[in-house]
């Protein structure tokens, strides 16, 4: 059945098109960059997510994150470098990861299941998520981020917390996704 | 197309109910301004804007041109990928797959990721029909399916509905819902969230659609806010995406042109919150793929109308639309609503019934849809087109006849104006003899005492 109705289809389309003009792609706009990504900007565009950014130099990550967590203990993934944080056992309220590629442009972080970024369910389920970005990994637009990502991992992009804007467009942040997302930068 | 609407009144009848509803003209006035104002913004930040435009208009009209191509190769990359294609001809096919799917796992509920392919097709009753409860997990849908309503707008179907009113529906008909329940946003979407983390947490089949579906390597990829749709596709056992045949593009670097477009036309903001992307079957997961046509292939046929498949429902022709905003989205009697509804649901469904004939007119050709369009859909052209195409009755072809020859020459329209002026208690609402077939579907506008040009000519002598 299903084989007749794609041999329905295809036949539907080829006479559909017949005859039609070859159709060219016209690609001007900006393309790959190739250059780094403005950390600045990234920050500033997170934050107006309503997400909250720490920029700091690589050596005081791990003090930052010890900083924040001191009132919280986080789920870690696995892959997820040790020395920025090796939280005790317990009963987690959050999970931190690492991220694949971030864009300055838009505040958006992706996730692509690589090491310290965990299965796609443990960022989402927790209500509250940290984030630590690599300078290196962040990147001007998104064809950058298009360009060095794997199409056929898992991917989640990420910008700003999980929102809804469906009662009289009031945005209101959180409704399923974790409601609270922080960012640390490590630069250097 | 879905049953849902069967049997309404024509757009014009509909039109003029909704325009003596005043809550709806105002929730529509201030979400469609709302909207407008925050696209214009985050648009005019990309100063390669236009050619972002005319990439994603060639990129979709070359994947059209080459469909059955791309489809095939879709369909392979998503078979290697360990996950399961499916054809459907019609609406009825592609309910008819997905029923006997849900049932080959054993369960009799789903989640479901808002989807407007799913709605076209009515699957929720078609699924109902077989015993299978549908459970829709956007904050909107959900107050639809709750109020047992219809969606008004592609992107916030619940913009008909105000606070106050959402609360009602919510401690009506949400099992569970606090008995304190306040109508501030945030508690409202709280409640929503427990409401529904159970649901997530339990389903083992989720139903989606899908923004884009890459032929190069067999990704879909769905833009979301709320954080339902990576529920939906990540926790449940079994996925199955149901997906339009034109959703789809060639390869993955022309997704940096549709995740530039997209977000930023319809919600206005530079990007959605949530956008997942995945390859067959992930995580474990067991996937399948239905690819619908349901009328596109006829779509495709129309050198004129083609370009309807474009569309990447983003809904900015609809907030810049004045009849939409006037009439707001149900008077279209479709789930795509607007600019876009008026083109692309008589063309799915045919120009058999009153209604879809009377689409094509549900616009003043003023052009702000085409110009806002993302990827530059002619809609005002279409529409002319369609126009042509409708099967008129002779006393409609009468009425459009006499208006043209009124309005083309400023003379004969002063003169008609004051006769009007004169004679206005005397007009019926409606035209006598064959004329009425005009005013059945359009409304008289009502004659102002003095027209702008009199006033003009009188007041400017001064
Ligand atoms: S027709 Fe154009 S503007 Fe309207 S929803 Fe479709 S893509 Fe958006």
């Amino acid at each position: 059945m299903s084989a007749a109705a794609r041999e329905v289809i295809l036949r539907r389309i080829r006479s559909a098109v017949e005859g039609a003009p070859e159709a060219e792609i016209v690609r001007g706009y900006k393309g790959i960059t190739g250059e780094p990504g403005d950390v600045e900007l990234f920050a500033e565009r997170v934050r107006d997510y309503k997400a909250v950014v720490h920029v700091v130099p690589r050596a005081e990550v791990a003090a930052t994150i010890a900083g924040i967590t001191a009132q919280r203990l986080l789920a870690v993934p696995e892959g997820f470098p040790s020395h920025w944080y090796a939280p005790s056992e317990g009963e987690t309220d959050g999970v931190i990861s690492t991220c694949a590629v971030a864009i300055a442009e838009t505040g958006t972080i992706v996730l692509d299941a690589g090491p310290g970024q965990g299965t796609r369910a443990q960022t989402l389920i927790p209500d509250y998520h940290l984030c630590l970005v690599r300078e290196d990994q962040i990147v001007p637009n998104v064809p950058d981020a298009i360009a060095r990502l794997d199409a056929t991992r898992p991917l989640t992009w990420i910008s700003g917390p999980s929102a809804t804007s469906d009662i009289e467009l009031n945005r209101v942040e959180g409704v399923h996704g974790p409601r609270t997302l922080e960012v640390v930068i490590a630069i250097g | 197309m879905s049953g849902t609407f069967v049997g309404m009144p024509t757009f014009p009848k509909n039109a003029a109910k909704a325009v003596q509803d005043s809550q709806l003209r105002f929730n529509l006035r201030k979400a469609t301004h709302t909207i407008r104002g925050k696209r214009a913004s985050v648009v005019g930040e990309l100063d390669d804007w236009a050619e972002l435009r005319e990439a994603g208009k060639t990129i979709k009209d070359h994947t059209l041109r080459h469909l059955d191509d791309y489809l095939i190769q879709m369909e392979e990359k998503v078979t290697a990928a360990g996950g399961t294609v499916h054809w459907a001809r019609d609406a009825a096919e592609a309910n008819r797959i997905v029923a006997r799917l849900v049932k080959e796992t054993g369960e009799t509920e789903v989640v479901k990721v808002k989807s407007m392919a799913t709605q076209e097709i009515g699957l929720n009753e078609a699924l109902a029909e077989e015993g299978i409860n549908a459970y829709e997990t956007d904050l909107a849908e959900l107050i639809v399916q709750l109020g047992d309503d219809f969606p008004s707008h592609i992107l916030v179907p619940a913009i008909h509905r105000n606070r106050a009113e959402i609360r009602e529906i919510f401690l009506k008909h949400m099992a569970g819902a606090p008995k304190d329940l306040s109508d501030e946003p945030r508690a409202l979407a709280e409640a929503a969230r427990v409401y529904l983390r159970q649901r997530f947490l339990e389903a083992k089949v989720a139903i989606s659609g899908a923004n884009f579906m890459i032929a190069e390597t067999g990704t879909l990829v769905v833009l979301e806010s709320e954080g339902n749709g990576r529920m939906c596709l990540t926790l449940p056992k079994t996925l199955i995406s149901v997906v339009g045949i034109e959703k789809l593009l060639p390869t993955w670097q022309d997704l940096e042109v549709f995740l530039q477009l997209l977000p930023r036309s319809s919600t206005g903001e530079r990007m959605n919150p949530y956008t997942s992307m995945w390859t067959g079957a992930t995580e474990g997961q067991e996937f399948h793929l239905v690819l619908l046509d349901n009328g596109r292939t006829s779509v495709l046929a129309d050198k004129v109308g083609r370009q309807a498949l474009r569309c990447i429902r983003c809904s900015a022709c609809l907030n810049v639309c004045p009849v939409y905003e006037r009439a707001g989205g149900h008077a279209y009697g479709s789930v795509y609503p607007g600019p876009i509804g008026a083109i692309l649901t008589p063309q799915l469904r045919g120009m058999d019934t009153p209604l879809d004939r009377s689409l094509p007119y549900a616009s003043s050709l003023c052009g702000a849809c085409y110009e806002v369009c993302p990827v530059a859909i002619d809609i005002p052209a279409v529409l002319v087109d369609l126009r042509g195409k409708a099967r008129h009755t002779r006393a409609e072809k009468a009425g459009m006849a006499a208006a043209g020859w009124v309005f083309n020459r400023s003379k004969r329209l002063a003169k008609a104006q004051r006769f009007g002026g004169r004679m206005r208690k005397l007009v019926p609402k409606r035209l006598p003899g064959p004329l009425s077939g005009w005013t059945d579907t359009r409304d008289m506008p009502d004659i102002p005492a003095e027209s702008f040009r009199d006033w003009w000519m009188r007041e400017g002598k001064r």
